[in-house]
C-alpha cells in the first residue's frame, strides 16, 4: 500500500495533465450549454470528448479511449453537425438558446453536484478506504485489445448481442421516424 | 491518481449536462447536453474499473454506453428531424404538445 | 428409499420423502397453458367455442391439485408418525412400496440433516422432513417443501433456476384456484353465452388459470415476478372484456396503472432482496437467510416495504384500492375469479409465502405497531365503511373484498400467518359464491343496481336467494359457517384480549387491531343484511326497462345454479377444516388440521418461529353477539322501518342522514369514497387545492406508518425517524400520484387507438393465420377494409375528440405540457431522495 500510495503522489506528471486536461474539459462543456451559436457547442463538444479520451488513456484504457475519438468525435459529432444544418440552424450567434428555466435548472443541478460531491467524499471517508483510494494504473500495463474482445465474446457475449439487436433497432427506428410520407 | 478526482470531475460533468438538458431550448443542444452525461457516467466506469482492478469489464461495459449513446443520437435526431418537419421548429419551449 | 439420519441437535432431524405430483406440479399449470393456446387457435372452430377444451383442462387440474393435496398430506402424516427413535424404521417400511414409482430416488437417498438452510442443489428433486419440539413437548416432525428445479441459464457467475416449489400453502392455493375456475368456467358457458367474443374470453380465462397457478408454484422469486405480471395482464384483457364501453375501458386502464404504481415496489423489492441475501432467488434460501439473520436486518426492512406497495397494489390495500370497484366492469364470473378469490389474494400469498422476510423486516412478533398491520386494519375499515353506501350489488361485494384483504394482512401483520392463509381459503369460497349469486340476479334483472332493479328476488329466485344467503352469513361470520372460524382466530391472533390480560397473548398485544376487527366485523354483518333486503326481500322495483320480451325475472338455469350450490355448501362446512384446539373436547386429530398439514413449522428453515395464539370462548361469544346485534340493528332498520314504509323504499324517508347534519356529511364523504380518486385526478369537488391538502394529510400518514416502522426496524430515535417518514411518505405520495395522473393522462390520449389495434390483431392477426389454412382470403381484405375504415379513420377521429377532452380535463391544472418543467421537477425529486438515501444509509 505505502508503495502504490508513493507512486500517486510522486507521479507528477501524470496529476498535472490531469488537472490541466479536466480544467479544458470543464470549461468546455460549461460552453457547450451556454453558448448562443449552435455551432459553436458543436465543436466545445469535441473538446470535451477528446479530454474524455484523454481521461481514458491515462487510466489505461487505451481501446476506449479510441473508440471514443473514432466514434464520438468522428461518426457523433458528424451526425450533432448534420442535425443542426437539417434543422437550418443559424450559423452565427443566435438568440434565446436558453429559456426561462434558467434558475430551477441552476439550482437542480447545483442541488445535484452538492448531493454527488458529499457522496463522493463521504465515499473518500469510509473505514475501509483508509482515506486513501488510489489508482495504481501505472504499476500495471495497459489492458490490450485482446483481452477486451475476449471478454466481450465469451462472457459477455449475451449483453453484445443484445447491443446488436438494439442498433439494428435504431437503425430502423431512425429510418422510421425521419423518413419523409 | 487518486480515485475521487475522477470521480469529482465526472460529477462536474454529468452536474452541467443535466443543467443543459433541463435549460436549453434547442433540442439538437439538449441532446448534446445527454451526450455530456453519458461521457461522465463513462469515466466514473473507467475509473473505478482500473481502482479496483476490474479494468477489462468496466471497459467492455463502456464500450457498449459508446455503443449505446451513438444509438440514442441517431434515433433521438431522427426525431428532431420529425418535430422539425412537422412544426417548422425544434424549440423546445414550444413544443408543448403535451399541454393540455 | 435408503434412509439414514443423524441428529444434531435433539429437535432437527430431515428425512427424505418424494411423491410424483409434489414433483412434478409443473404439469397443471402447463395444461392450462395448453389449453389457452388451443382456445385461442382453434377455439371458434368448435361446437362449443373453445369452452369444453377450458373446462376439461381445468377439471384435470382440479384431480391433480387434489391428488398432490393428497401426497402432501401423506408426506405430513408420515412425517409427524416419524420420531427419531422410529424414523429410520417407518421410512425403510416405504422404500419397498416407493421405490418401484421412483427409482432414481435409489440413488440420492441420503438423509440430510437439516441444519437450517434450505439448499436445493438445482438438479434433483428433494424434500425434507424435520422435527421440531412440538409445544407439547412431544417431538412432531415438519414436512419441508418439495422443491424442484433446473437450471434454465447462468451468466456472471449466478445460476438462473426455474421450478417448483409445494408445501402446505402451494397445495392450498392450487385446491382453490383449480376448484373456483372450476366452477367459474362452467358457470361462464351460461352467463356469457352468446356473447361476441366468447371464445376469446374462455381463452383468457385459461390463460390466468395458468399464470395463477404458476404463480403459486413458484420455486424462486423471479418466476413469482412472471406471474404476478402475467395474472394483472389476464386481469385487465378481462375486466375491459365489453372495452367497447368507455367505463370499462377506462375501469381496465385504471387497473392495470394502478398496479404498475405497485409493481416498482415490487421489482426494487425484489432486487433489493438478491443482493440483501447473497445473490440468491430461491424462495427458501432468501426466507433462510432472513431468519438465520445472515441478511442485513435493514434491507429486509426496505425490502419487505417496496414489497408492501406491490400487496398494495395487487391486493387493493388502502390507498392503492381505488382500482377494484372499477373493476367490477369486466364479466361477473371474472370479479368472482379473479378480483375476489384468486388473484387479489397475490398479494397476500406474497406476504405468506416471503413471511420469513417480512416477519423479520417488519419486526412482527414484537407487539409493535407494523406498516402491515397498520395497513391491514385501514383498509379493512375502509372497505367496510364504503361498502355501505353502495348501490351496485358487485360494488358492495368489491368493497367487501378490500375489506376482507384488510383481514388477511392484518393477520399477517400480527404474525397469525395460519389464520390469515386459512382465511384466505375460506373467503375465496364465499365470496366467489356471493359474487356468482349477484352474477345470477343480474342475469336476470339485466342490471346491478340494487335500488332501482332489483328486491323481492327471493320470490323468483328460491335457489339463489338461499345460497347467496348462506353466502353472506358466512361471510358476517356467524357460526358455525366458514367466515367464523377463520375471522375469529384472526381475532384472537392479535393477542385476544392481551390489553386486559396482561402478557398470556402470542406475538404481541394488538389491541388496536382487535378492537378494528371487531368494528369491521361488525360493519360486515350489518351491510350484507343491507343487501340482503335490498335484494331479495321488499318489493320487485324492476321490470321497468323497454325492452319488454324480458318479462319477469325468472330463476338461472342449472349451470348457474350447481356452481352456487357447490360453492355454498362449501362455505357452510370449510370452518370445520380448522377448529380450534381443544374445541368440545374433541381428539387432537380432529382440531387445527388445516394448520397441521399448511403451516411450514419453524425446523423447515424457511419459515420463522412464530407462536399461536390460544383460542379464547369469551373472545368468540363477543364477537359473535357484536355480528348478531349489527345484524339486528340493520335488520330493524331495514326489514322493520323501511319495510314498513312502503316494501318498495329503499331507505328512509326521514332517515339518520337526513335528520343529522354530522351523518350526512360522512355519508357523503362514504359517497365519495374518501375523495381518494379525486385526489388522484385532481378533479371536482376536491380540485387542485384540495387534493393537494388531502394528499398531504394521507402522505403524513403514510409517513407516520413509515416513520414507526423505520423507529421500530432500525432502532433510531423517535423522532427523527417520524420526521424522516413525513418526509419519505410525502415525497412517495407526490411522485405516486403524479405518475398515476401522467399516466391517466397519457392513457386517455392512446387508449382510443390501443383498443382498437388490439381488437384488430385479435380479430384479424390471430383468426387470420388461422383462416388461412381453409378459407380465402376475400376475408381478409374485408377484414383490411373493416381495419382501415373503422380502426384508423373512425378511431383517430374519436381518439381526437375524446383525446383532446380528457387530456384536457386531467392534465390542466397539473401541467404546462413544457417537458423540461417535467424533467427539472423529476431530476429535483430524484435528487432529494438520493440525499435522503444517502443520510439516511
Amino acid at each position: 500500500m505505502t508503495a502504490t500510495l508513493a507512486t500517486a503522489e510522486t507521479v507528477v506528471a501524470q496529476n498535472v495533465f490531469f488537472y490541466l486536461i479536466a480544467a479544458v474539459m470543464v470549461i468546455a462543456a460549461l460552453r457547450v450549454v451556454t453558448t448562443s451559436n449552435m455551432v459553436h457547442a458543436a465543436l466545445y463538444l469535441v473538446v470535451v470528448l477528446a479530454g474524455v479520451a484523454a481521461q481514458f488513456i491515462l487510466l489505461g484504457a487505451e481501446f476506449v479511449g479510441v473508440t471514443q475519438v473514432l466514434v464520438y468525435i468522428g461518426a457523433v459529432i458528424v451526425l450533432f453537425l448534420f442535425g443542426i444544418m437539417l434543422t437550418r440552424a443559424k450559423v452565427g450567434a443566435e438568440d434565446g438558446l436558453s429559456h426561462d428555466n434558467v434558475v430551477p435548472a441552476i439550482l437542480t443541478a447545483v442541488l445535484l453536484l452538492l448531493v454527488m460531491g458529499f457522496a463522493v467524499v463521504d465515499f473518500a471517508k469510509a473505514p475501509w478506504s483508509d482515506g486513501t483510494l488510489v489508482i495504481d494504473a501505472l504499476d500495471r500495463a495497459p489492458t490490450t485489445v485482446e483481452q477486451v474482445s475476449d471478454s466481450i465474446f465469451s462472457t459477455y457475449i449475451v449483453a453484445f448481442e443484445a447491443i446488436s439487436v438494439l442498433l439494428l433497432a435504431a437503425l430502423i427506428g431512425a429510418i422510421v421516424v425521419a423518413r419523409k410520407e | 491518481m487518486y480515485l475521487v478526482q475522477f470521480l469529482i470531475l465526472s460529477s462536474v460533468l454529468f452536474c452541467i449536462g443535466v443543467y443543459g438538458v433541463l435549460a436549453r431550448r434547442n433540442a439538437v443542444l439538449v441532446l448534446m447536453s445527454i451526450e455530456l452525461i453519458l461521457n461522465a457516467v463513462n469515466i466514473n466506469l473507467i475509473a473505478f474499473g482500473a481502482f479496483n482492478g476490474a479494468a477489462i469489464p468496466a471497459e467492455v461495459f463502456a464500450l457498449f454506453i459508446i455503443a449505446v449513446a451513438a444509438a440514442e443520437v441517431g434515433v433521438g435526431l431522427a426525431l428532431v428531424l420529425t418535430i422539425y418537419r412537422n412544426s417548422k421548429n425544434i424549440d423546445l419551449h414550444q413544443v408543448d404538445l403535451l399541454k393540455g | 428409499m435408503s434412509t439414514t439420519y443423524l441428529a444434531t441437535e435433539a429437535s432437527n432431524l430431515a428425512v427424505e420423502a418424494s411423491g410424483f405430483f409434489l414433483e412434478n406440479v409443473w404439469i397443471i399449470p402447463a395444461i392450462m397453458a395448453a389449453s389457452f393456446v388451443v382456445i385461442l387457435g382453434f377455439g371458434k372452430r368448435m361446437p362449443r367455442g373453445g369452452s369444453e377444451v377450458g373446462i376439461a383442462a381445468v377439471a384435470v387440474c382440479f384431480v391433480l391439485a387434489l391428488l398432490t393435496a393428497g401426497q402432501w398430506i401423506g408426506q405430513v402424516n408420515e412425517a409427524a408418525a416419524c420420531t427419531p427413535e422410529t424414523c429410520d424404521y417407518i421410512v425403510d417400511e416405504h422404500h419397498d412400496a416407493e421405490a418401484d414409482a421412483d427409482e432414481h430416488h435409489d440413488e440420492e437417498g441420503a438423509f440430510q440433516v437439516d441444519t437450517g438452510v434450505g439448499s436445493s442443489d438445482g438438479e434433483s428433486a428433494s424434500a425434507l422432513t424435520a422435527f421440531t419440539e412440538a409445544e407439547e413437548g412431544s417431538t412432531a416432525a415438519a414436512a419441508k417443501a418439495v422443491v424442484s428445479e433446473r437450471t434454465w441459464w447462468s451468466n456472471g457467475g449466478i445460476n438462473f433456476t426455474v421450478g417448483t416449489m409445494v408445501d402446505g400453502l402451494t397445495v392450498t392455493l392450487l385446491v382453490v384456484v383449480t376448484l373456483v375456475s372450476l366452477l367459474v368456467h362452467i358457470y361462464s358457458t351460461d352467463y356469457v353465452a352468446g356473447d361476441r367474443r366468447f371464445t376469446h374470453y374462455f381463452g383468457f380465462l385459461s390463460l390466468f388459470t395458468a399464470a395463477m397457478l404458476f404463480f403459486v408454484t413458484s420455486a424462486n422469486v423471479l418466476q413469482m415476478i412472471v406471474g404476478w405480471e402475467l395474472v394483472g395482464v389476464c386481469s385487465f384483457a378481462l375486466i375491459g372484456h365489453w372495452w367497447e364501453e368507455q367505463p370499462n375501458s377506462d375501469a381496465a386502464l385504471k387497473a392495470f396503472l394502478t398496479n404498475r404504481v405497485g409493481d416498482i415496489g415490487l421489482l426494487i423489492g425484489m432486487i433489493v432482496l438478491f443482493f440483501a441475501s447473497d445473490e440468491k432467488w430461491g424462495i427458501i434460501e432468501i426466507n433462510a437467510g432472513a431468519i438465520e439473520g445472515t441478511t442485513s436486518h435493514t434491507l429486509l426492512l426496505i425490502a419487505s416495504l417496496c414489497l408492501l406497495a406491490a400487496v398494495m397494489s395487487k391486493s387493493g390495500q388502502f390507498f392503492l384500492h381505488t382500482w377494484l370497484p372499477d373493476a367490477m366492469a369486466g364479466p361477473t364470473p371474472v370479479s368472482a375469479l379473479i378480483h375476489a378469490a384468486t388473484m387479489v389474494v397475490a398479494g397476500v400469498y406474497l406476504i405468506a409465502r416471503l413471511y420469513g422476510v417480512f416477519f423479520h423486516g417488519l419486526s412482527i412478533g414484537g407487539s409493535s405497531i407494523n406498516a402491515l398491520a397498520v395497513i391491514g386494519a385501514v383498509t379493512t375499515l375502509v372497505g367496510a365503511s364504503l361498502a355501505f353506501v353502495q348501490d351496485d350489488i358487485k360494488k358492495v361485494l368489491a368493497y367487501s373484498t378490500i375489506s376482507q384483504l384488510g383481514y388477511m394482512t392484518l393477520a399477517l401483520g400480527v404474525g397469525a400467518w395460519t389464520a390469515a392463509v386459512f382465511h384466505l381459503t375460506t373467503h375465496a369460497l364465499f365470496k366467489a359464491c356471493l359474487f356468482l349469486g349477484a352474477g345470477s340476479v343480474s342475469h336476470a334483472v339485466h342490471s346491478f343496481d340494487m335500488k332501482k332493479d332489483m328486491g323481492g328476488m327471493r320470490k323468483f329466485m328460491p335457489t339463489t336467494y338461499k345460497t347467496f344467503l348462506i353466502g353472506s352469513i358466512a361471510l358476517a361470520g356467524l357460526p358455525p359457517l366458514a367466515g367464523f372460524w377463520s375471522k375469529d382466530e384472526i381475532l384472537a391472533g392479535t393477542g385476544g384480549w392481551g390489553f386486559f390480560e396482561g402478557e398470556s397473548h402470542a406475538n404481541g398485544a394488538y389491541t388496536i387491531m382487535l378492537v378494528m376487527g371487531m368494528i369491521t366485523a361488525a360493519m360486515t354483518a350489518a351491510y350484507m343484511t343491507r343487501v340482503m333486503y335490498l335484494t331479495f326481500f321488499g318489493e320487485f322495483r324492476g321490470g321497468h326497462h323497454d325492452d319488454a320480451h324480458h318479462g319477469d325475472p325468472h330463476e338461472s338455469g342449472p349451470r348457474i345454479l350447481w356452481p352456487l350450490r357447490i360453492l355454498a355448501g362449501l362455505a357452510v362446512v370449510a370452518g370445520l377444516m380448522n377448529l380450534p384446539k381443544g374445541f368440545l373436547g374433541l381428539p387432537s386429530g380432529w382440531t387445527l388440521r388445516f394448520e397441521h398439514y399448511v403451516e411450514p413449522l419453524a425446523a423447515t428453515g424457511y419459515f420463522p418461529k412464530i407462536s399461536h395464539a390460544d383460542p379464547s370462548w369469551s373472545l368468540a361469544i363477543f364477537s359473535t353477539l357484536v355480528v348478531a346485534s349489527a345484524v339486528g340493528v340493520a335488520y330493524y332498520y331495514y326489514f322493520v322501518r323501511v319495510n314498513a314504509q312502503s316494501p318498495s323504499a329503499t331507505e328512509l324517508v326521514n332517515g339518520p342522514t337526513e335528520r343529522s347534519r354530522l351523518l350526512k356529511a360522512g355519508h357523503t364523504m362514504l359517497k365519495n369514497r374518501y375523495y381518494l380518486d379525486h385526489i388522484y385526478d385532481g378533479g371536482e369537488p376536491v380540485g387542485a387545492a384540495g387534493a393537494n391538502a388531502m394528499g398531504t394529510i394521507f402522505g403524513a400518514a403514510a409517513g407516520l406508518t413509515l416513520g414507526f416502522s423505520l423507529d421500530n426496524g432500525l432502532n433510531q430515535p423517535f423522532w427523527p425517524s417520524v420526521m424522516w417518514g413525513v418526509i419519505l411518505g410525502l415525497t412517495i405520495f407526490t411522485i405516486v400520484t403524479a405518475a398515476l395522473r401522467t399516466g391517466m393522462g397519457i392513457a386517455s390520449v392512446v387508449k382510443q387507438p390501443m383498443a382498437n389495434a388490439a381488437n384488430w390483431v385479435h380479430e384479424n392477426v390471430i383468426d387470420a393465420a388461422v383462416d388461412e389454412v381453409g378459407k380465402n382470403s376475400v376475408k381478409t381484405a374485408d377484414a383490411l377494409y373493416k381495419y382501415i375504415d373503422q380502426g384508423v379513420i373512425d378511431g383517430s377521429v374519436n381518439a381526437a375528440g375524446r383525446g383532446s377532452q380528457g387530456a384536457g380535463g386531467e392534465l390542466r391544472r397539473w401541467s404546462t405540457g413544457k417537458v423540461q418543467q417535467y424533467a427539472t421537477v423529476m431530476f429535483a425529486g430524484a435528487t432529494l431522495l438520493a440525499g435522503l438515501l444517502i443520510i439516511v444509509i
